[in-house]
């Protein structure tokens, strides 16, 4: 995503140049080098790899690589992701299209409803059928569940992208002799390119790294092997080469998207404000259309409310073991807020360089990090395990290292929201503040701090909401101990005591529905509406 | 030989009522402005011939075949209308050529040779056909939107407001350059405009449209001159509107006594209306308007800006006429604008005279 705003930061050189020069000059140069410093930070795992690879030896690497296991895993990971992509991709638009374009009862309802699954962390959707259909396993159980679980990260972009189309195109287009399903095909779905591509690549990239959805159906990726693996033989260049291999299918991943996204420009070319779209009329169609986002909610929705539910109601008041379910939620807070702020204080030199001075270094910093934050969580608990293994021992699953982590793997959702929020408090209004005689730090604490605050919150919320429902790195490098909810639901679900788990997914889903409503808001926001 | 026939429209969204029933022909190869303050319903006017909307109830008929009437409605990709909106409208991921090309079937035969000729034909330079339409000045991507409609050969080209979004000088030749060309290809054309100068410049009918429905339709030079009502004669350019009294064919007012134009009942109190340049001004020493002649009307220059190459001047009427509404209007100064060369200055005494006909405004 890029954001334009260039010429802000532009002219802030400018006038570094030419008026304050010594009070204006340091604070850029300090946040180079703390966002440099952030940067090879996050290229540690990536370096793991290399190193580990280079460590272990040709012959090894070859030995491990390129055995059946292996051509099974990237079998198994290949087909997961060309059917789950292109079906999330088919249902989010079908599903944006119909509460974005056309008159639909209830749109509001069911655009809230087709983001609220995101409330529910992938592995209670699993858990959630799995107790449902005990059968349910392998590969098309793995892809119906990642299509539900996954398909807003694709409905968010594809519904703000069709909400800023300018109407005036598609009229043009039947001007010109063309029926509404080929001004769809030839008009509408061209401009829908860059956010199928961002939001394919964010699920495929969500299938490469999650754990905990795929082996509860005992459905092997290189993350489940990988987990297995460590479980097994903890340190052992086996893991190792399969999170290599895992890296490589990121970076694979990453190049096609930037290969299909393409050079070109989707924005609306002219002047002025584009004209509301009109919505479609359904007429007969209506209740057909209806079965849609109905069956998705109840799918998504209701069958994990549903056997969460049910469990709560067998269990009875047994299950609430107040004193435990009272450590783990603290537990999980403290892990969520201290990560939530080491990802956002760690984001701010690297959002800060990219509005105010943007540039080469401003580039290769986004390139490190747009390649670093895709790395799964596996990968960067590996290198951080090794790391502290081997360098600095007393370091090994303590609360540093897993903050460090939960930093290095939420950086780029921090990094979103202080960048916008950023951009959208100009320097103009820092020089104004300067200009009425404030010092440099306190126009700085005045203007863009004061204005970039709710940026900064709302990126430290939605880190925290993605290190409450993480289970992979906190299994891995969590201190003796510590048990927080994600994990204690996942001890229980994995001794069957599907009941003693059903408060941990209740209290998961129920923290995590405030932060979804923020981020559907922010949504809606962000397309001017 | 009428080409678009409209009758009776009628379009209401929810309680606004947009079109309150409009009735217009179009002859075959001819220019039609719209022209109204925004919100007068101009574009839902568009919108339902274009076929994006359906009215609630009249007919449209193209070349004798109804494309509306009542609820049925022909859809708009089927109605061979060509449409040039407000700022092109270019599809953002085609290139130039495509963008001209996008309503010719991608493997018709000589589609190259085509959108070569249709770039010509607008004035485009070949070299643009590459490049995408970001690339281009707001002048060029009119140009491609006109080249990308005339591609299918409409009998009927729709403009909505395509020149108000480029510079002044640029629109002027733009619509020059539009004009003669959809008169060459004898394309007929409805153009919606909230420009006056740009409809009476444009078109040999204009339609003067408020709150839904024409106030006046008519040629520009006959609704500049005879507009119905103070409404369109406001809106049309500035004009002076003064109370009369009508006897024998004339009309007695602060400006003397004007000849009237045209014939036919008239009530014998009515607001006649005279534009600013029939009023002529010439400047005399204050002697003589302290003995004026006989029919003679002088006035003091109370106010003179300059602005360029006009002036506006405001004139207090020395010596009016002895009418009964005299005494209070002769306080009011004639405003007037005129060339900046030969504006008097404040203070000076002028002569006031007046050429032409005054025009009858209905009562409203």
């Amino acid at each position: 995503m890029g954001y334009s705003t260039g010429s802000y930061a532009r002219s802030d050189l400018g006038a570094t140049l030419l008026t304050g020069r010594r009070a204006r000059r340091r604070p850029v140069s300090w946040m180079a080098v703390a966002a440099v410093v952030v940067s090879l930070f996050a290229l540690l795992p990536l370096g793991f790899v290399i190193f580990s690879a280079f460590q272990a030896g040709w012959p090894t690497v070859v030995e491990l690589v390129f055995r059946p296991r292996v051509g099974e895993l990237l079998t198994n990971t290949i087909f997961l992701m060309l059917l789950t992509v292109p079906l999330t991709a088919v249902l989010a638009t079908a599903l944006a299209w119909l509460t974005e374009r056309s008159d639909l009862p209830g749109v509001r309802i069911w655009s809230w409803l087709a983001v609220a699954p995101l409330a529910v962390p992938a592995f209670v959707h699993s858990y959630a059928w799995v107790t449902l259909i005990p059968g349910m396993h392998g590969l098309f159980a793995g892809v119906f569940i990642s299509v539900i679980a996954y398909f807003p990260f694709l409905y968010l972009p594809i519904s703000a992208a069709l909400r800023r189309l300018d109407p005036a195109l598609e009229d043009a287009a039947s001007s010109l002799g063309l029926s509404p399903a080929r001004v769809f095909l030839r008009v509408v779905l061209p401009q829908l390119r860059l956010a199928l591509c961002g939001g394919g690549l964010l699920v495929a990239l969500h299938l490469l790294a999650e754990y905990g959805l795929y082996g509860f159906i005992r459905f092997d990726t290189f993350t489940t092997a990988i987990i297995d693996q460590f479980q097994s033989t903890f340190n052992g260049a086996a893991a190792n080469m399969l999170a290599g291999v895992l890296v490589s299918c990121c970076l694979v991943l990453l190049t096609m998207e930037m290969l299909i996204r393409g050079q070109e420009r989707y924005a609306r070319v002219g002047s002025g404000a584009a004209r509301q779209q009109p919505r479609i009329r359904l007429g007969r169609m209506t209740l057909p259309c209806l079965v849609l986002p109905l069956v998705v909610a109840l799918v998504s929705l209701g069958v994990p409310i549903l056997t969460v539910g049910r469990w709560l109601i067998a269990g009875g008041a047994d299950v609430w073991r107040l004193d435990e379910i009272g450590l783990a939620l603290g537990q999980t807070l403290v892990l969520a807020l201290l990560g939530g702020l080491v990802a956002t204080v760690a984001a701010i030199p690297m959002a800060w360089i990219s509005i105010r001075a943007p540039g080469w270094l401003q580039r290769i910093l986004e390139g490190t990090n747009y390649v670093a934050g895709s790395l799964p969580g596996v990968v960067v608990a590996l290198a951080l395990v090794t790391v502290a293994i081997r360098v600095v021992p007393p370091l090994y699953q303590t609360l540093f290292t897993i903050v460090v982590a939960y930093g290095l793997m939420f950086l780029p959702r921090a990094l979103i929201s202080l960048r916008a929020s950023i951009a959208q408090a100009p320097v103009e209004l820092e020089r104004a503040a300067g200009n009425l005689g404030r010092p440099p730090l306190r126009a700085l604490w005045a203007t863009t701090i004061r204005l970039s605050a709710p940026g900064a919150a709302a990126g430290m919320a939605l880190s925290a909401l993605g290190i409450m429902n993480e289970l992979t790195a906190t299994q891995m490098l969590a201190p003796n101990g510590t048990r927080t909810l994600a994990m204690a639901f996942w001890n229980y679900s994995g001794e069957i005591d599907y009941a003693a788990a059903a408060p941990y997914a209740a209290i998961m889903v129920a923290m995590s529905l405030p932060l979804t409503w923020l981020l559907y808001v922010q949504s809606k926001k962000m397309a001017g509406r | 030989m009428s080409l678009l026939e409209l009758h009776g429209l009628k379009k209401t969204y929810g309680p606004v009522t947009a079109l309150a029933g409009v009735d217009l022909s179009v002859a075959s190869g001819s220019r039609t402005a719209i022209v109204g303050p925004s919100g007068c319903g101009k574009t839902t006017l568009l919108r339902l011939i274009a076929g994006f909307e359906t009215p609630d109830s009249g007919s449209i008929m193209l070349d004798d075949k109804p494309l509306a009437n009542g609820a049925g409605a022909v859809p708009a990709h089927l109605r061979g209308i060509g449409l040039v909106a407000q700022d092109g409208a270019l599809f953002p991921h085609l290139s130039i050529a495509e963008n001209i090309g996008f309503g010719l079937g991608r493997h018709a035969a000589g589609r190259n040779e085509r959108i070569t000729e249709l770039a010509y034909t607008v004035g485009l330079d070949s070299a643009l056909l590459k490049r995408r339409p970001h690339q281009l000045s707001g002048g060029q991507q009119q140009r491609v939107a006109l080249a990308r409609a005339l591609a299918m050969r409409p009998r009927l080209m729709l403009l909505d407001e395509p020149f108000s979004a480029l510079d002044t000088g640029l629109r002027a030749s733009m619509r020059k350059a539009v004009a003669e060309l959809l008169e060459t290809a004898g394309i007929a054309t409805v153009l919606v405009t909230h420009d006056q100068a740009e409809a009476l410049s444009f078109a040999d009918q204009v339609a003067v449209m408020r709150e839904g429905s024409f106030s006046q339709v008519g040629t520009p030079r006959e609704l500049y001159l005879k507009p119905r009502d103070r409404m369109v004669a406001e809106f049309l350019g500035e004009a002076l509107v003064l109370p009369a009294m009508i006897v024998d064919g004339f009309a007695e007012t602060t400006l003397g006594r004007l000849p009237l134009d045209g014939s036919g009942e008239r009530p014998a109190l009515a607001r006649v209306m005279l534009r600013p340049e029939q009023v002529m001004l010439e400047i005399r020493p204050a002697t003589e308007a302290a003995d004026p002649q006989a029919g003679a009307l002088y006035g003091e220059v109370v106010e003179s800006e300059f602005a360029g190459a006009t002036s506006t001047v405001a004139v207090r009427l020395i010596n009016s006429p002895d009418s009964p509404e005299a005494a209070a209007i002769a306080n009011t100064p004639l405003v007037l604008r005129k060339s900046g060369i030969e504006a008097p200055a404040v203070g000076e005494i002028v002569r006031i005279r007046t050429i032409g006909t005054a025009h009858v405004l209905a009562a409203g």
